[in-house]
């Protein structure tokens, strides 16, 4: 038996929605139709009442969900696609965010934003939004990379008391697969050494830590061990754990498949450069996506973002200087 | 409508001094719709009131004390210095801080009452009140939506002031009443006089008790006239001295007033008791605060996560 990034997720939910009588999922075509990508499949029946299509409202959407917290519910949210969360923006983030900070009264929603590129769904079904997200205060922001942390995460992101934006990989949820679903998890908050190695740290989140995987499995046949750090969660941020990487390598590629200004792979680098400068033999350096909109077709695509081989090259270059 | 009337001229005073931190938002002329909504709703009801109901939010439950400790920024009130002025409220009794986009309030309200079908709890009411501006947000539209498909017990009470700071409503809608949308998104719609206190106990008395009943969402448009600025610091310049004159222009605590005398429910003596009640009331309430402490940056814990384990440490250069 094997199961997908994507079941994990649908059976993460299902078991938050049997554990704890708080929890409802709302969103577009999630009830008895299972959600564009299948992610709730079943549960509107296995669930009756709890599973609800919403309207193509997604401040609405979000509005809601805070209100149902505020009344002690756990909501998860799913957005259709990430990109599809901006019209929810002002809610996440002036509302939910704000709430616990502003009255003690905590917030705990789940908003799954079903992220990153997959080849020909262009500039609006592809993007990474947890750039934006991990910039306000008052959020979590997840981004598993295996089809374990999808599982547990999940059901973290759902027991947390805050708002969790949990960014999923469209592009996982039919390439990744597991034997069976974990029973032991690493808490959110810690990152994870995916690979250890001796000679370059690739701190990576979501899809890339398999492309980074791979480019250490390519440059190990060159006799060259690359660490690779998975930072499960991009807030909080893991910095003693990518700190300890780079103190025993000395060289650090962070890479991320959201857009090259600011980011996740620029606070990396600048928590590395001030807190653990020392540590460094070669400067430090990030790998993201081009500076364009996602494109469409797959010749586009597949240059547009960070793949294996631009990785392996930003890595070659890290280890040349 | 007369202790709101009192505290709200309260703060513009200590606005005016000097002594209060931003800005100040008075209710003046749209207490009789603020207060008959305030009044019909129970407790287990929710109430997410607009910066001009001061009377609602009284009337709903909150002390002077509660909102003169966030005036003025003490950590002794429910936002404790972190959020000021007309924004607060607690979400723990029904009662919704407000975030600046008002819009967004409504589907927040809808929230709360997903959550009580949830859990089995009927009988109760939501009320959102917004401007007439706030209709022209998205939010308001999926919102409104939202509840109308859902047939939640969402009262909506738009007290149309005819200027969204100041934009006139010609600038913020085309339709010729605002109550012409309830149709569209398939709600009860009501129209009452805001100037009115009688006409708002009753219109609104029964749009609450409709939706408590069951009969879905019921939005409540009230013309009204804003008689002071957006906030202390507009002189409010831009209003047409046309409909000041006119009979939105009315002063709703006057009116009242003069209703009262003209019943006999009331004489002046009577009310000018009750102005001295309340001018003591609030004094007393200003005063108390004034006494206590503003907050502390050192004793602040900066920390916006309930999930303490999982908050982010920062360098700092002390």
């Amino acid at each position: 038996m094997s199961i997908t990034y994507l079941e994990a997720i649908r059976e993460a939910q299902a078991r938050a929605l049997a554990d704890d009588p708080r929890v409802f999922i709302y969103g577009q075509d999630v009830g008895a139709f299972g959600g564009a990508f299948k992610a709730t499949k079943n549960l509107a029946h296995e669930f009756p009442g709890r599973v609800i299509d919403a309207p193509i409202s997604e401040d609405a959407m979000v509005g809601a969900a805070i209100g149902a917290a505020i009344e002690g519910m756990r909501p998860i949210i799913e957005m259709q696609f990430a990109d599809f969360s901006t019209p929810g923006f002002n809610q996440i983030v002036n509302h939910a965010a704000t709430l616990y900070w502003r009255t003690q009264v905590p917030c705990p929603i789940t908003i799954r934003l079903p992220s990153g590129g997959t080849s020909g769904s262009g500039p609006f079904h592809s993007q990474s939004m947890e750039t934006l997200y991990a910039h306000y205060p008052g959020l979590i922001v997840m981004t598993p990379a295996t089809v374990e942390d999808a599982y547990s995460m999940l059901l973290e992101a759902v027991a947390i008391d805050d708002p969790v934006i949990f960014c999923e990989h469209k592009y996982l949820y039919y390439h990744l697969k597991a034997d069976k679903l974990p029973t032991e998890a690493m808490p959110v908050g810690k990152a994870r050494i995916a690979r250890a190695g001796r000679d370059m740290t690739i701190v990576a989140y979501s899809a890339m830590v398999h492309e980074a995987l791979a480019v250490a499995e390519e440059l190990a046949a060159e006799g060259t061990e690359v660490e690779v750090v998975d930072l499960r969660s991009v807030k909080p941020l893991d910095t003693d754990t990518v700190m300890a990487s780079v103190a025993r390598t000395g060289r650090l590629l962070c890479v991320g498949e959201s857009w090259p200004w600011g980011g996740v792979t620029a606070e990396v680098v600048a928590r590395v450069a001030t807190e653990g400068f020392g540590l460094l033999d070669a400067p430090p350096a990030r790998l993201n996506a081009k500076d364009t909109p996602v494109p469409y077709h797959p010749n586009l695509w597949s240059a547009h973002r960070p793949t294996a081989r631009s990785i392996a090259a930003a890595a070659r270059n890290v280890l040349r200087s | 409508m007369l202790l709101a009337r009192t505290l709200d001229d309260k703060f513009a005073s200590l606005y005016r001094a000097g002594k209060i931190h931003g800005g100040v938002f008075l209710g003046r002329g749209q207490e009789a719709l603020s207060v008959s909504v305030g009044l019909a709703l129970r407790k287990g009801d929710v109430f997410a009131p607009l910066i001009r109901d001061q009377a609602g939010r009284l009337a709903f439950g909150e002390t002077p004390l509660d909102a003169a400790r966030t005036y003025l920024g003490s950590p002794l009130g429910p936002m404790r210095g972190r959020d000021g002025n007309v924004h607060r409220g607690r979400p723990r009794e029904g009662y919704l801080p407000m975030i600046s986009h008002l819009g967004a309030m409504i589907a927040v309200v809808n929230g709360t009452l997903m959550a009580r079908r949830f859990k089995g709890v009927s009988g109760i009411v939501g009320a959102a009140c917004i401007g007439e501006g706030a209709t022209s947000t998205g939010a308001f539209h999926e919102a409104v939506n939202q509840a109308a498909v859902e047939k939640l017990p969402l009262v909506l009470v738009i007290a149309n002031n005819h200027y969204a700071y100041s934009t006139p409503s010609a600038r913020q809608f085309a339709c010729e009443s605002l109550v012409d949308r309830a149709d569209g998104y398939g709600v009860a719609g009501h129209v009452v006089d805001g100037t009115d206190l009688s006409a708002c106990l009753k219109v609104i008395g029964s749009a609450v008790k409709r939706a408590r009943e069951g009969h879905g969402p019921q939005m409540i448009v009230a013309p009204l006239l804003r008689l002071c600025g957006h906030g202390e610091h507009d002189d409010a310049s831009y209003i047409d001295p046309k409909l000041k004159a006119s009979h939105v222009g009315r002063d709703c605590l006057k009116v009242a007033e003069q209703h009262l005398i003209a019943q006999g429910w009331a004489d002046k003596i009577a009310i000018e008791s009750w102005r001295s009640e309340a001018a003591l009331q609030v004094d007393e309430a200003v005063a108390t605060v004034q006494r206590e402490p503003a907050p502390d940056p050192y004793k602040e814990n900066w920390c916006s996560l309930a999930s303490k384990h999982l908050v982010e440490t920062h360098l700092e250069i002390p």
